[in-house]
């Protein structure tokens, strides 16, 4: 069995006709929705570049719309990597600013506000993040603390309190719903679908905002463990540097990797592990493929199944509470 | 406050009934009964138990001492207050 383990397992047999499947795939449920294409977020990121080029497939190019909504705190290469990916799908792209909507509805300030009652140094020219503690390095409970960098380079590092840590979130869940929001505005003035780009990972650990990166018509990769994302994204032509560029949350003023903010490990072996778990393989053949002991992948597994029960609340749709709907 | 044990493992439950809604108040909970299993506590309810736990005993908990073998069980929390306070 531990033989039969390994990345392997997650190689799509053939690329090519996984792309054509999900090309029909997205004709079909578009059309249902009698709507004549796609738009969709670019972040420069793999998940949002293969989107764009599975969408030039099934719509063609002339029926897809890229939109670029790089705010204030995004990484400087969001732009041009997003213009990109663009440009090798051959897709238009509308840009549109979101820093003065975010400064409008107060995401910032109330986000910098729950940063100061932690650092009370806190303030203009600061930078920060928020990171959680390694699965694999201990078993203590996950908890966020706050990561910030004063304008001299000192680096200050607080737990987060509960009140905090919702209101960081809170006001930073502005930046995914705010693009959500464009994403409509132009797909019902186009009367196309949005389509999300969530890969299995995050859709199954519930690793999006609910009603922000979490709401789209479609979702045409949801299925696809992220190493599959990456075999599609070579097939389908995605370019190197957007291939290369290290998986980033871009949402903090100060680079966050998704490890320090969600996964308990880089992307190919938090693959592994939800696969593993799915299938019912075991942590001991599981930590002798990734070079972890089983204790550790247990913690892994710990981990996946608390992420699965937080994010029931993220996909569920409004409920009915009285009528024949309503659960019993 | 008393380090009483009777008292801290009472206002334990009582929290834990107030604030994750269990379904029988609390006390079909065993002591030992690991309360991340029992999908009591997720990472927010920890948030929600260290603050419990700092405001309502005066006990700070340093990041060390956030571990399951101090919080992830009514017995284990008790225990965890009680050496705190005594």
């Amino acid at each position: 069995m531990s033989e039969a383990f390994g990345p392997q397992v997650l190689k799509l047999a053939d690329p090519e006709a996984s792309i054509e499947e999900i090309a029909a795939g997205m004709r079909r449920e578009v059309r249902a929705f009698r709507r004549k294409g796609g738009v969709l977020g670019l972040s420069g990121g793999i998940d949002s570049s293969v989107v764009a080029a599975l969408a030039a497939r099934a719509f063609g190019p002339g029926n897809v719309l890229g939109v670029l909504m790089p705010e204030a705190d995004s990484s400087p290469d969001t732009l041009m990597l997003s213009r990109l990916a663009a440009k090798s799908s051959g897709i238009e792209t509308v840009l549109e600013e979101i820093t003065p909507i975010l400064e409008a509805v107060g995401c910032y300030r109330r986000r910098d506000e729950a940063f100061a009652r932690v650092i009370p140094d806190y303030g203009p020219g600061w930078k920060a993040k928020i990171v959680l503690p390694s699965v694999v390095d201990s078993d203590a409970f996950r908890i966020f603390s706050v990561v910030a960098q004063a304008p001299d380079g000192k680096v200050v590092k607080e737990r987060l309190p509960l009140e905090e840590y919702l209101q960081v979130v809170a006001a930073t869940n502005f930046k995914q719903r705010t693009r959500k929001m464009l994403e409509y505005y132009h797909a019902d003035r186009l009367n196309f679908a949005v389509l999300g780009t969530p890969n299995r990972l995050e859709y199954d650990q519930g690793f999006f905002v609910k009603n922000g990166d979490g709401a789209a018509d479609i979702k045409p990769i949801a299925h696809l463990y992220k190493s599959q994302v990456y075999q599609l994204a070579e097939a389908l032509g995605v370019p190197a540097e957007i291939r290369s560029r290290p998986p980033t949350t871009d949402t903090y003023s100060m680079p966050q990797s998704q490890e320090e903010f969600y996964f308990s490990l880089p992307y190919d072996e938090m693959d592994l592990c939800l696969y593993a778990v799915d299938h019912g393989i075991g942590a001991d053949v599981v930590a002798g493929s990734l070079g972890l002991s089983s204790e550790q992948v247990e913690r892994v597994f710990q981990d996946i199944a608390g992420k699965r029960r937080m994010s029931q609340y993220l996909h569920a749709a409004p409920r009915l509470v009285v009528g024949d709907e309503a659960g019993g | 406050m008393a380090a009483d044990v009777a008292t801290i493992d009472k206002d334990v439950r009582q929290f834990l009934a107030d604030n994750f809604i269990l379904d029988d108040g609390g006390a079909g909970l065993g002591a030992d009964d690991s309360l991340t299993q029992a999908g009591v506590l997720d990472s927010m309810g920890v948030l929600e138990l260290i603050m419990f736990i700092e405001q309502h005993f005066g006990v700070s908990i340093p990041d060390e001492d956030t571990l399951p073998e101090n919080l992830d069980s009514v017995s284990r929390i008790v225990g965890y207050v009680s050496r705190r306070l005594g």
